[in-house]
């Protein structure tokens, strides 16, 4: 998959058949995917302005370490938020083939930096499964369920509590960050 | 939108113009009260107030504004003259009014009661002044109006209305100014009908048709032309009369010199000032200001743009395409251009700002038992919106200040020679492509002797020192100063000055104070024409840039090994010309790993943070200086400490801009307390300092 811009309206056309089986089941709903790593995340496409290769961020003082910084995008400043970091896997090393998908969270734009943007998947909601308990998984609440497309499985985030910008959040964050 | 709730929201946007005309008009009558312009311009606004409030129901603004209307009519039509009293009732009933339009607007519910005092001032005004209650309906107060001066006997009337193609969607019914036309007497409707077009090129909300009116009444010719006045911007009215009944001869037909007698009858009303009728196009037009500032924003990206390809050209040796380079300066021009046009469109006279002076003068001189006038100069001064929106708090704080403990009782006055009424004067003007206004009083000045004492008292000065008359004048904006030996409802609550001095700098002005002990102070605010756009220097920490406000920067330099001390605490400081300033290293607040934090090998930039108190901004190097468009960083993230916003250099990279203030606070919390400079060996310069 190319790693510069993607326009997102011929994806649609793509799946326009997708859309109608849509209509006829109306419980499905379209994913795009990526990964970070071995793992593949999907976000509801409907949350999904654009998709745009990795551009060098300015870095944002005393911010936690998954926020990589601001970029500009036609003139907004848009922070970018390291998904391999939010689930503690460490900074991103980024290279050209990186990719920044740019989502709307409530009132905010904000993009998530990821290796690649893998796929657009149609599913059906009922085949959705909860995700599991986990003892102490803090990350599990950023899930909002769990999907297997033939042999893998996609995580899908909900991405208004996983950068959630509260201050209280942050600062409890970076602590506990501090303490691993 | 619901097409009404836009008719709403337009009418309360009017509402908030017609209230600011009306108590400026209001204000200027205190002045004069002969003034019947602005008399009758008070009348119109509360009239237009109420006629649109009867349109959308708000009942309750309606029977407020039309016992207000009665009251103004009485003086309008010179029947009593006003007097100080009851000029405070009016102003108390506009305020009342001004409260009921914001309930309305905001949905507010206010106590059943809110308006029962003024109204009943209102009353017993009316009362005295000989008016009697006119019509029970406020929209027809026609009948049984005192303001009838010539004999009840019936005359009849021909009107010729005939209304613009926009009537019908500018939300007017014509049925209903028949209906009240009725409430005067007999009328005879003929409607002509012959402009109507062809069924294929009708427009279903545009106004086809034209009166022919004959009335009978005892009323006056004014009295006709008022039933029209909602629609007089949108119609043409010609109003003759007609002989006597008896008469009732030669009935002319439409006859095609209406036309002409509606321009003399125009004419004339205009001498009266009872309707203007509108010629020709409106000058002005209402635009929502989100799509100004999205104008503005668009206009920052070309900027942007503009700058990041003549940056790139430039860096393309020698003159490969002279046209290419020729036609981005040209570009440029354009583009600065492009922008103080759309800036402009933006700014607005600081008259509204400065208009509220008047009335608190007014009022506070009444509290205080002082006696003093506003003058204003330059009132028509443009700044832009932004920061007409910050100037008001700042303006109100100075202006009680000079008020408070300027200018003195009168009695005080006329023993030192001034007349008993003080005078402030505030003035604005363009200055270097920023806008200075100036708040003067012509009182006792600055009491250094008190304001001395009290700063030693309060512990702000070290007792024994001397300072200059100018560094005791600026001793005001020190926190927590105030020398009111009473805390008064008026100020000497210590929050003023400084925080008048925090608001003009987080705006990028400056304050300067001139005093002169028995002739008065000048205050002197700066401030730069909009906050779009800042005067900023490129500052390097490793491999980002920072942006430091041009306004705040004293000097910079590179100090000696020698000159650089640490505290007791963490922090360190540097010696500069016998001044110890406080160095805050920006790579340790911000966490930029890759800088140099040395001073004596990057740099220092001496800024001004708050009250005068210098520190000194540890940098790697300073790139340049540049004009730079603010962009705000808590639409997408959040407020940040020590940064105010951002910006998008040439290279089309985000840059932060630091707020001076706020780092202050910042680095404060990083360092230990600082206590007074200790004298120990300076730092190697080799290895840098690390502060936590």
């Amino acid at each position: 998959m190319s790693v510069t811009e993607i326009d997102l309206a011929p994806a649609r056309g793509q799946s326009m058949p997708a859309v109608q089986e849509a209509e006829a089941s109306a419980q499905t709903d379209q994913f795009i995917t990526f990964k970070v790593g071995a793992e593949e995340y999907g976000v509801d496409i409907m949350e999904v302005r654009e998709i745009k290769g990795w551009t060098q961020a300015t870095r944002l003082p005393n911010a936690p370490t998954y926020v990589r910084g601001v970029i500009n995008l036609r003139g907004t400043m848009v922070p970018i938020f390291d998904l391999r970091a939010r689930f503690g896997g460490g900074e991103t090393e980024v290279t050209k083939t990186h990719v920044v998908v740019i989502v709307r969270v409530k009132e905010r734009v904000i993009g998530i930096l990821v290796d690649a943007v893998s796929d657009i998947l149609s599913i059906d909601r009922s085949t959705v499964q909860p995700v599991p308990e986990m003892d102490g998984a803090e990350d599990a609440k950023f899930l909002c369920g769990l999907v297997s497309i033939e042999d893998r499985m996609v995580a899908l985030l909900t991405l208004d509590r996983m950068f959630s910008l509260d201050r209280v959040d942050q600062k409890s964050l970076s602590a506990a960050e501090l303490q691993n | 939108m619901d097409p009404t709730d836009r008719f709403k929201r337009t009418y309360f946007e009017e509402c908030g113009d017609l209230l600011s005309s009306a108590e400026a008009r209001l204000m200027s009558l205190g002045d004069d009260p002969q003034d019947g312009e602005a008399m009758a311009g008070l009348f119109r606004a509360v009239h237009s107030i109420k006629g649109g409030a009867g349109a959308f129901g708000l009942d309750r603004l309606v029977k407020f504004a039309h016992e207000f209307e009665t009251v103004l009519d009485g003086f309008r039509s010179g029947k009593a003259s006003l007097d100080l009293e009851s000029h405070a009732t009016l102003l108390r009933a506009l305020d009342t009014l001004a409260d009921l339009v914001q309930a309305d607007r905001s949905g507010l519910v206010l106590l059943d009661n809110h308006e029962a005092a003024a109204a009943a001032e209102l009353a017993a005004l009316k009362s005295s002044l000989g008016l009697q209650r006119s019509g029970a309906s406020p929209r027809s107060a026609g009948p049984g109006r005192v303001a009838e001066i010539e004999p009840r006997q019936k005359r009849r009337w021909r009107v010729r209305f005939t209304p613009s193609r926009d009537l019908l969607r500018k939300a007017n019914e014509p049925l209903l100014l028949l209906r009240e036309l009725r409430t005067l007497g007999a009328v005879k409707v003929a409607v002509d009908t012959s402009a109507i077009p062809d069924l294929a090129s009708i427009e279903p909300d545009g106004m086809y048709l034209c009166w022919v009116l004959e009335v009978e009444t005892a009323e006056n010719e004014e009295r006709i032309c008022e039933v029209f006045e909602f629609v007089a911007d949108d119609c043409e009215i010609a109003i003759e009369p007609l002989p006597p009944t008896s008469a009732d001869g030669p009935e002319e037909p439409l006859p095609a010199a209406a036309t002409a007698l509606a321009r003399a009858t125009e004419t004339d009303r205009a001498a009266q000032g009872a309707i203007a009728p509108v010629s020709g196009e409106q000058s002005t037009i209402r635009v929502d200001i989100e799509k100004i500032d999205r104008l503005v924003n668009m206009v920052g990206e070309i900027l942007i743009t503009q700058a990041m390809l003549s940056q790139q050209v430039a860096a393309v040796q020698g003159d490969v395409v002279p046209e290419l380079a020729a036609g981005l300066s040209q570009m440029a021009a354009h583009a600065r251009e492009l922008q103080e046009n759309v800036m402009s469109i933006r700014a607005q006279p600081v008259k509204s700002v400065f208009q509220r002076m008047p009335r608190l003068v007014r009022e506070l001189s009444a509290q205080l038992g002082k006696e003093a006038r506003v003058l204003m100069s330059g009132e028509d001064t443009e700044v832009d919106k932004t920061v007409i929106e910050q100037l008001s708090d700042p303006l109100v704080h100075m202006v009680r200040n000079a008020l408070d403990h300027g200018i003195e009782m009168p009695d005080a006055r006329v023993t030192a020679g001034k007349p008993r009424t003080g005078t402030i004067l505030l003035s604005a003007r363009h200055r270097g492509g920023r806008i200075v206004i100036e708040v003067e009083d012509d009182g006792a000045g600055i009491d250094r002797r008190r304001v001395l004492e009290k700063c030693v008292a309060r512990g702000l000065v070290a007792p024994g020192a001397a300072p200059s008359d100018e560094e005791i004048d600026n001793f005001i904006f020190l926190p927590g100063f105030s020398t009111a030996s009473k805390v008064s409802d008026i100020s000497g609550r210590g929050v003023g000055m400084d925080v008048v001095k925090r608001n003009i700098q987080a705006l990028g002005g400056r304050v300067h104070i001139d005093s002169k002990p028995g002739r008065g102070s000048r205050f002197t605010l700066s401030l730069p024409l909009t906050l779009a756009v800042l005067d900023g220097m490129i500052v390097t920490l490793g491999v980002e840039r920072y942006i430091v406000p041009l306004a705040s920067i004293v000097e910079s330099l590179r100090p000696l090994p020698r000159d650089v001390a640490r505290l007791a605490g963490s922090g360190r400081v540097m010696a500069l010309r016998g001044e110890y300033i406080r160095l805050v290293y920006l790579a340790q607040v911000f966490g930029c790993a890759d800088a140099v934090n040395d001073p004596c090998r990057g740099l220092v930039v001496v800024a001004e943070v708050e009250n005068g108190l210098k520190v000194g901004l540890v940098v790697d190097e300073i790139l340049g200086q540049q004009q730079v468009v603010i962009k705000s960083l808590e639409t997408n993230y959040r407020q940040i400490d020590g940064i105010s916003a951002a910006t998008i250099l040439g290279d089309g990279r985000v840059a932060l801009i630091l707020d001076l203030a706020g780092l202050g606070r910042v680095a404060e919390a990083a360092d230990a307390a600082p206590t007074a400079p200790a004298a120990l060996p300076p730092p190697t310069g080799s290895s840098p300092a690390v502060a936590q």
